[in-house]
């Protein structure tokens, strides 16, 4: 169908959008490795080493400043705002797509008035509340209310892949011999999986993304996550440590866009059967 | 074995009214086929009694216990769904296991049910596969065996041929019969194809509109149709309801006879019918034709079809018009305004 | 009822009764649906209306307790403001203008990514960093990539010679992209667009994959060219995706503030200054909560409004 002629226009245009997305991140590695010298010497060409490049900057991040702390706070409240989003959105999606009949039907795009409240009217008030609870300055604050973002958004993500599953397969395993949740259980769950991997990848995402509840919520460093720590710890004032900004922000972006990526079509199936075509 | 009653059982869906009173009751050990248009409540009575919805109003029973309320995993009966619904994360064998191991049944008795099902319907080979790779015709196979394994009480089937090849499907329904008298299971068989339901079951009901119109045997529904409706809907090409004197006369295509042709009988109608086209279908021909004298006379002449059961050219030819008759013995006679049937059955009732 | 299934239900009395309600689907369906509920009501909607009663209140962060009410003293307080005024227009400005961009981009590279082609999964994985990476560390990177003097883009420029002595874009060895007001709102769209542009691109592509194969090749068998094809049924029907996706991509630019608390602190000035900014300005650093929540609502019941109106839009147009 395509003519020959056509094809290195296609492949230009691949490679024109591309380098719209990930120019910044190159050149963001490329900072990593230059010696200070280098970096601050007027005119000089950022794209090349023009002396050898180095380490240093890398690992000082990891040896001198508090990212090593502000990576795991992430991990632990990425994981177990992970935990909270799955063990509710799961149940949710399913009761929407299967039991609640009519109006489940129309949740869909209802779930996602949730995101028109801005957080920035929220965190006055859930500041208060986490103040009350005791959670201020601790990663729970923020293991708490991370999930009001990501179960909306999974439980929206997931009715789309409950829905997918032909309700004549419950039906059939009810028949069989099961309860409602055995069903559940055994046969729509395995036929949901990568809905839930991608899940999994987008709470984590999320709860790593937000800035304003983990800038607001936690000022002490040792509790400080990459998102709110980051900019906080290595910009002291004027002084900006970019090599060192640069390798925090890649070595969190590269295994963040592999994930992503490796679920780039679970994703437009997520979308696809969550009604983003209009269901 | 059983046998599965309904009384005055409804089912509405808000103002939509599904099923609309049935009542009805199997034989133990028939095949008995619920034929209806969609949007019959065919499908509806049949997940009602399967547990899958629960009734608006009315009582089922199977050997006269209720069932209603009862969850469907205690009920005992199994299901064919149209889709077949087999389970893709399990092998063929996980699959036909799956009731067994639901209701916890020994691993050894497992195994020689299994075996049992598994030579019955010849997919001994098939077990470790993955239902997707599996052939309309084997997937229907698995989804017999998986309802047959635990011996079910009944049987419901959802138009269990729908999906298959045509070629196939002829051969299926054999099979399907086969399996039957084997099992002799009680089993209802939603279908809205009449050859299906007429060759394969031995009683048929017919449903329009939520409500049982007959139930009968395949012979009775032919030939002595309790309505306008069943007259209409039983048949390829199906009866032809021609007004005559306050009354509608029901012919079956076959029952036109030439004048001159015409047996020494009591005769009903006799009418001048322009042939308008042939249809020749091999071992008969059907003739379209238009009716020019001898019924009511309406705005619009009807039309008729009529059969003739020869491979031979007939003598007849387009636009001309001859005289037929039919004889009383085989014409029904149906009330107009309730559609009911007025004249005796000529069928004895089995 | 009659006594055969009572037989069969009775030997564990309570527990069989409970069973036996856990099959009932309203009953499940509630029981399973009510952890997130509950969850996103304690923590959403609660808060919310604590955030409607601040907005009312004269409450501060020395005094705050919501116990005099003021009406809308301070929605007319904040509208006098000159600040407000300006993030108000610079919001909507912002909003739009990435928006439309993101309209043209995100239908651009669907187009591409529709195809099959070799090295799709690494393209994929390149197109996916900017969303995948926290925000405020994109706009970290952002604010290396747009330095005042050590940009790479403005050394390239004069390595082209657009830019220094005898350059077209003045003398200056640097453009100063978040310094001046233009180039700093520019400079916003530009990185909202960046990070956006995947989330935009997998909803419209989803959209896009469930246009029927049958319906293109028909209009290709019809004599229709790619761009007959694409304005005449492949931007139709993706109406309503695309609705949704602006709706998705604005909701997320309008109330994201850490990239420009980060990269221009709403400078110069209150040039670049939005509402999420400038309501945790009020409240937080001012003190002002009342002020800072009625700044945070005000933009809510115009997104209600957009919302519900494109919802419905898409879920109708999705229907046919």
């Amino acid at each position: 169908m395509r003519t020959a002629a056509r094809k290195p226009l296609f492949y230009a245009a691949i490679v024109l959008l591309v380098l719209f997305t990930t120019l910044p991140v190159l050149y963001a590695v490329i900072t990593i490795f230059k010696r200070e010298s280098e970096l601050y010497r007027f005119g000089s060409n950022p794209f090349l080493y023009e002396t050898s490049p180095t380490l240093d900057h890398l690992i000082y991040l990891f040896t001198d400043t508090a990212f090593p702390t502000f990576a795991m706070n992430s991990l632990i409240i990425g994981l177990l705002v992970v935990a909270i989003t799955v063990a509710l959105a799961v149940p949710a999606a399913y009761a929407l797509a299967r039991l609640t009949g009519h109006w489940g039907e129309r949740s869909g795009m209802a779930i996602f008035l949730v995101y028109l409240i801005p957080p920035t009217l929220l965190f006055i008030p859930l500041f208060r509340i986490v103040v009350a609870l005791g959670l201020a300055n601790t990663i729970w604050s923020l293991v708490l209310v991370l999930p009001t973002i990501t179960i909306p958004f999974c439980t929206w993500l997931l009715l789309g892949f409950f829905r997918s599953v032909p309700p004549q397969l419950d039906e059939a395993a009810l028949l069989d011999g099961c309860t409602r949740l055995q069903a559940f259980w055994k046969v729509v769950l395995p036929q949901a999986l990568p809905g839930i991997g991608a899940c999994i990848v987008f709470a984590f995402s999320l709860s790593l993304s937000n800035y304003i509840y983990a800038v607001t919520f936690v000022s002490e460093s040792a509790a400080r996550n990459i998102s709110a720590g980051v900019p906080t710890e290595l910009i002291r004032g004027d002084v900006y440590f970019w090599p060192s900004l640069m390798a925090a922000t890649t070595v969190v972006a590269i295994p963040l866009g592999i994930a992503y990526g490796l679920l780039f079509d679970y994703l437009v199936r997520g979308f696809q059967s969550a009604g983003a075509g209009g269901e | 074995m059983a046998i599965l009653t309904t009384r005055a059982l409804k089912k509405h869906y808000g103002r939509i009214i599904a099923v609309d009173g049935v009542d009805m009751e199997t034989r133990d050990g028939e095949l008995l086929a619920v034929l209806g248009p969609s949007g019959s409540g065919k499908t509806t009575l049949m997940r009602m009694v399967a547990g899958l919805e629960e009734p608006s109003a009315g009582e089922l029973f199977i050997d006269g216990r209720s069932i209603v309320g009862v969850p469907p995993r205690s009920r005992n009966i199994a299901m064919v769904f149209q889709n077949y619904a087999l389970y893709p994360n399990m092998t063929v064998r996980d699959n036909i296991l799956f009731p067994l191991r639901a209701r916890k049944m020994p691993p050894d008795e497992q195994r020689r049910q299994l075996d049992w099902v598994a030579g019955i319907l010849e997919i001994t080979d098939l077990l470790d596969r993955r239902p997707t790779r599996l052939s309309g015709g084997q997937s229907q196979r698995v989804a017999l065996a998986r309802a047959m394994v635990r011996t079910p009480d009944l049987f419901l089937f959802d138009e269990p041929l729908s999906s298959l090849d045509a070629q196939i499907r002829s051969q299926a329904r054999g099979e399907l019969r086969e399996l039957h008298d084997r099992t002799g299971i009680t089993t209802l068989y939603v279908t809205h194809d009449q050859t299906e339901a007429l060759g394969l079951a031995d009683r048929i009901m017919v449903m329009e509109k939520g409500t049982v119109h007959q139930i009968g045997t395949p012979q009775q529904l032919y030939y002595d149709p309790a309505d306008t409706f069943v007259a209409g809907f039983i048949g390829d090409p199906p009866m032809n309801l021609l007004p005559l004197d306050g009354r509608i006369i029901g012919v079956r295509p076959e029952h036109f006879h030439l004048a001159a042709e015409a047996p020494n009988d009591e005769i009903a109608l006799a009418l001048d019918i322009e042939v308008e086209h042939l249809e020749f279908l091999g071992a008969e021909w059907l003739i379209y034709g238009v009716v020019r004298r001898g019924v009511t006379e309406q705005r619009r002449p009807p039309r008729v079809i009529g059969r003739l059961r020869q491979a031979a050219m007939p003598t007849l030819a387009t636009g001309e018009t001859h005289h037929f008759v039919v004889t009383r013995r085989d014409a029904c006679v149906f009330d107009p305004e309730t559609g009911q049937r007025l004249s005796q059955a000529k069928v004895a009732v089995a | 009822m009659t006594t055969g299934r009572e037989d069969s239900e009775r030997p564990d009395g309570a527990l069989a009764r409970l069973a036996l309600a856990l099959e009932r689907p309203r009953v499940l369906g509630a029981l399973l649906l009510a952890p997130a509920v509950l969850y996103v009501v304690a923590f959403v909607a609660v808060p919310f209306f604590i955030a409607i009663a601040l907005s009312v209140s004269d409450a501060t962060v020395g005094k705050p307790q919501i116990d005099t009410f003021v009406g809308l003293d301070n929605f007319l307080a904040v509208l006098d403001q000159s600040g407000f005024r300006l993030a108000l227009r610079n919001s909507l400005l912002i909003t739009t203008l990435t928006v439309l961009i993101l309209l043209v981009l995100a239908t651009t590279a669907v187009e591409l990514l529709a195809r099959d082609f070799r090295g799709k999964r690494l393209v994929q994985v390149l197109f996916m960093i900017p969303w995948a990476m926290p925000v405020s560390l994109s706009a970290i990177t952002w604010l290396w990539v747009l330095d005042s003097q050590y940009s790479p883009i403005d050394w390239v420029l004069v390595q082209i010679g657009l830019l220094g002595p005898g350059g077209t874009f003045g003398p200056s060895w640097n453009l100063f992209y978040l310094g001046r007001e233009g180039l700093a709102i520019a400079s916003i769209v530009l990185v909202d667009v960046w990070r956006t542009l995947p989330l935009a691109t997998i909803i419209v592509l989803a959209g896009r994959l469930s246009i029927p194969r049958e319906r293109l090749e028909q209009a290709q068998l019809d004599g229709a060219g790619f761009f007959r094809i694409l304005f005449r049924i492949i931007i139709p029907a993706l109406a309503p995706v695309l609705t949704v996706a602006i709706l998705f991509t604005a909701l997320l630019v309008i109330g994201e503030m850490s990239t420009i608390a980060l990269l221009t602190r709403g400078g110069p000035g209150h040039s670049t200054q939005i509402l999420p900014l400038w309501a945790y300005l009020k409240g937080i650093n001012s003190g002002d909560l009342g002020q800072g929540a009625a700044i945070a609502l005000f933009l809510f019941p115009v997104l209600l409004a957009a919302a519900i109106v494109a919802l419905r839009f898409a879920y109708r147009a999705g229907k046919d």
